[in-house]
């Protein structure tokens, strides 16, 4: 067995209500690749911000080197030689190659002055660039490089430091297939000269292609590790899943009605060169499943109105609707419940009232003058059946909880007449009774004949919840389900990109 | 809301009664009077401009505007011998039409308010010389447009015209901000544009409708400005002026960040920047200071408001701890049964603590 860089022994790491992580371990040996794997929330990330120090676990030990650390700082990690490779990179656009990779440790002359000195970081930044086989200058601007070269641009960050370990999460998210080849190469070129490489990936073929190792994580437990020659997508898949779900599930009161929403041919800003096709039914919650990035909330961006539609149509009834703002929509009877609330769903420092009525003043408005009473009594009503906890309608949204947060943006479309709603992961962050809340007040909206979209991350959840799913990968539908055919396994493999084995063989 | 209006309304109780301790012709009926006429004059831009300053925006362009529509407006009335109503009309479109191309280029092609307004600034001066080389129009001997300047410079039983259009023009406007769908949207604008645009609210509409407002008052008040002073230099003409509307919006508490402000804080903030110029001419402070107390005092205002406001949110986010954990939902009641008691009030800070 080669040389143990790093052991990570019992980590756990609690927050209010929610184990992140429970006593996982993980070795990383010199110069091997260690694949991560797991489920959309299962911890990778969380572990690797306590390995950089980002975040302190509650408990466990991480050894380095031979030293126990109870929790490192992040410049602990930086001098321990563990670089992170972020999935958003974090990069000064404004600033050249160079002066990224040696920012906060610039090279300084000029003695007391302290000026920079560019030309000691770009000779210094050049050989590191050539061993990447990067064929941009040390003085290109980041903001005229692509995503894969900027990529180059903290790995040669990481070298900088002379990292020993590079962690690198959803590397090739953005990548074209050239592009991550070429990535690979590079990690190959690490591990040859005894970097440590912790890759975490969903695409499991990349796994497959560059890892010497793979760690499961589930739930925040390391649930399985494999050895290269163990390696195969089903026993990854088949590691990764396997929660305990409870059952959710509430039928539909009436059979789904012909009708609805039609998506054909969509193609979306995020992904120019692919289609989505999908219906949804009046009285039906179809989950729309995949992993982070796969193209769902940028469909229902399109759908709503708030980025432009390359192409294809929407029908509502068979109709073609025209959507081309949140108000054509909104008009059409399609709403969205925006993934992140705060930003999109709501005025936080408005009043609930206010946040209530925001999309449909102008029906309880005389003359463009706001009718006062007829804005409280809706406002009211939608407090007291979505069960709003707040001491009164005039407090400002940003003092509720998440939960209660959540239920006044739904407290907004309910006041109106949808047809199409889209819910973008409409349950995060949200506690567990508010959540359960909020699937009764979807299935009631279905049964009323509303076409239900629910975007989700949580597996739970979109086989707890949904009549159907759809999974999207890479920017299209690659499959949907009925319900008969609901199991993590088969959400997962769609999600993966793999096409679905036949039923017999598909259930664990 | 309230809160913040009060105590600008005892600060200016508290300034004018010391003033008026000082030097009791302060409070003389002459000096009351002309210090309601350029409140007057001042509060009407003052409104447009704290409109635009709700969206989130800024308009630097006023002072040059009144300049060049200034300058039009005269050679319309003298020159071209246009019956005033014309002359009127034309600038108030004047007005309207100039916020419209700012309001434009602002939402439809996305160009930060602050430049946009800079170059009209620049612009609109740079064509008002150029128009007359330079040189001053005023009225000649003859009575162009006397009716209008009656109106424009006139009283009703002694309180000058001005000041009275400013009260009614506040009153429509407090309407439309505080009362009317454009106002709620407004503000939803001002501090959450995104949220607004998935509200289906058509914010760049709203957002330039604030610029055409500003522009349309500017109109009116190049009006006033000009019988008021009965000529125009070009050069000079309304220089500045659009610092005191953002100064006057600021302190009637605006914020430059958008989505807060009320229209009588405005027309305080406007009043308050007034009675600062006049005191340091009735306590016989050098003149030359008059910038420098105005500016001090906007520091103060606008750092005390700052300052308590942050407590306020700290006290909002201790309540929303208080929420999580059930014991102390004593806590939680009290804190939320006056939502905005803790709000910006200089006389109740001291108790809150």
């Amino acid at each position: 067995m080669a040389e143990t860089l790093l052991e990570l022994s019992g980590i756990s790491k609690t927050y209010p209500g929610v184990r992140a992580l429970d006593d996982v371990n993980l070795r990383v040996c010199r110069g091997e690749v260690l694949g991560l794997i797991g489920e959309n929330g299962a911890g990778k990330s969380t572990l690797m911000r306590v390995l950089a120090g980002v975040i302190a676990p509650s408990a466990g030990v991480i050894r380095i080197g031979g030293n126990d650390h109870a929790r490192m700082t992040v410049n602990e990690a930086t001098l321990a030689g563990i670089a992170f490779v972020h999935q958003e990179l974090n990069l000064f656009e404004n600033l050249d190659v160079a002066a990224n990779v040696f920012i906060g440790r610039e090279k300084l002359a000029g003695g007391p002055l302290k000026l920079v000195d560019n030309a000691q970081m770009h000779a210094r930044v050049t050989p590191l660039l050539e061993r990447l086989g990067a064929d941009f200058a040390p003085n290109t601007l980041v903001d005229n490089l692509s995503i894969a070269e900027r990529q180059m641009v903290e790995i040669a960050k990481a070298l900088s430091i002379d990292a020993r370990v590079i962690i690198m999460d959803e590397p090739t998210s953005s990548l074209t297939i050239s592009e991550t080849e070429r990535l690979l190469e590079v990690i190959a070129d690490l591990k040859a000269h005894g970097i440590s490489v912790i890759y975490i990936s969903h695409r499991l073929g990349e796994i497959m292609s560059c890892a010497d190792r793979v760690v499961v994580l589930r739930d925040g437990r390391t649930v399985g590790e494999l050895a290269r020659n163990e390696l195969s997508h089903a026993a990854m898949i088949r590691l990764m899943i396997g929660r305990d779900l409870k059952a959710l599930y509430t039928p539909p009161a009436r059979s789904p009605e012909p009708g609805g929403c039609d998506i054909a041919g969509v193609v979306t800003t995020a992904f120019p060169d692919r289609q989505i096709d999908l219906s949804v039914r009046r009285g039906e919650i179809l989950g729309l499943a995949g992993l982070v990035g796969a193209g769902r909330t940028s469909l229902a961006r399109a759908v709503f109105g708030v980025d432009p539609l390359l192409g294809g149509e929407i029908r509502i009834d068979n109709t073609p609707v025209g959507v081309a703002s949140p108000r054509d929509a909104i008009r059409q009877g399609i709403y969205l419940v925006p993934e992140d609330r705060k930003k999109s769903g709501l005025v936080l420092e408005l009043p609930i009232r206010e946040n209530v009525t925001l999309a449909s003043l102008l029906d309880h408005a005389r003359m463009w003058l706001v009718n006062g009473g007829s804005e409280r009594k809706i406002a009211k009503e939608q407090a007291r059946r979505l069960s709003i906890k707040a001491p009164s309608i005039d407090i400002e949204a940003v003092t509720l909880s998440g939960g209660n947060q959540q239920k006044v943006v739904l407290g907004k479309w309910l006041s109106m007449q949808p047809r199409v709603m889209f819910f973008d992961e409409p349950t995060r962050g949200i506690d567990v009774g508010a959540k359960s809340e909020i699937y009764a007040l979807m299935r009631s909206l279905a049964d009323q004949g509303v076409a239900i979209v629910m975007i989700s991350s949580d597996m739970e959840e979109v086989i707890g919840v949904s009549d159907r799913v759809a999974v999207m990968h890479e920017g299209s539908v690659s499959g949907v389900l009925e319900r008969d055919q609901f199991s993590e396994y088969n959400v997962l493999r769609l999600a993966v990109g793999q096409a679905l084995e036949t039923l017999e063989t598909a259930a664990p | 809301m309230m809160k913040k209006e009060l105590g600008l309304f005892l600060l200016l109780a508290v300034i004018s009664a010391i003033t008026g301790a000082i030097n009791p012709a302060f409070l003389s009926f002459v000096n009351l009077l002309n210090m309601a006429n350029l409140i007057g004059l001042f509060g009407v831009f003052a409104l447009g401009e704290g409109l635009v300053i709700i969206t989130g925006g800024i308009d630097l362009s006023l002072g040059s505007m009144f300049a060049l529509l200034g300058v039009v407006f005269i050679d319309l009335l003298t020159t071209y011998q246009v019956p005033w109503p014309f002359a009127l009309v034309l600038v108030l479109l004047g007005g309207l039409a100039l916020g419209g191309i700012q309001g434009f280029l602002i939402t439809r092609l996305k160009m930060q308010p602050f430049i946009v307004t800079l170059c009209g600034l620049l612009i609109y001066r740079g064509a008002a010389r150029y128009y007359t080389s330079d040189s001053t129009r005023g009225f000649g001997y003859g009575d162009e447009a006397s009716t209008l300047s009656n109106i424009a410079s006139g009283n009703v039983a002694g309180i000058p015209n001005t000041f009275i259009f400013l009260i009614i023009l506040a009153v429509i406007l407090g309407v439309l901000l505080h009362r009317s769908v454009y106002g709620r949207w407004l503000y939803a604008v001002g501090k959450n544009e995104e949220a607004a645009r998935y509200s289906g609210i058509r914010t760049n509409l709203v957002i330039a409708t604030a610029y055409v407002i500003s522009g349309g008052l500017a109109g009116v008040s190049t009006v006033m400005f000009v019988f008021y002073t009965n000529s125009v230099s070009p050069s000079s003409f309304g220089n500045f002026y659009e610092l005191y509307a953002i100064a006057a919006a600021v302190l009637g508490g605006c914020s430059l960040r958008g989505g807060e402000g009320s229209i009588l804080g405005i027309v305080l903030g406007t009043a308050l920047l007034q009675v600062l110029q006049n005191l340091v001419n009735i306590l016989g402070i050098p003149n030359s200071l008059n910038f420098a107390v105005m500016g001090t005092v906007i520091l103060i205002g606008v750092l005390a408001d700052q300052q308590l406001q942050a407590r306020r949110r700290r006290k909002a986010a201790l309540a929303g701890l208080a929420r999580t954990a059930p014991r102390s939902k004593e806590t939680t009641m009290l804190q939320s049964a006056s939502p905005r008691g803790a709000a910006a009030l200089p006389t109740s800070a001291g108790d809150q603590a």
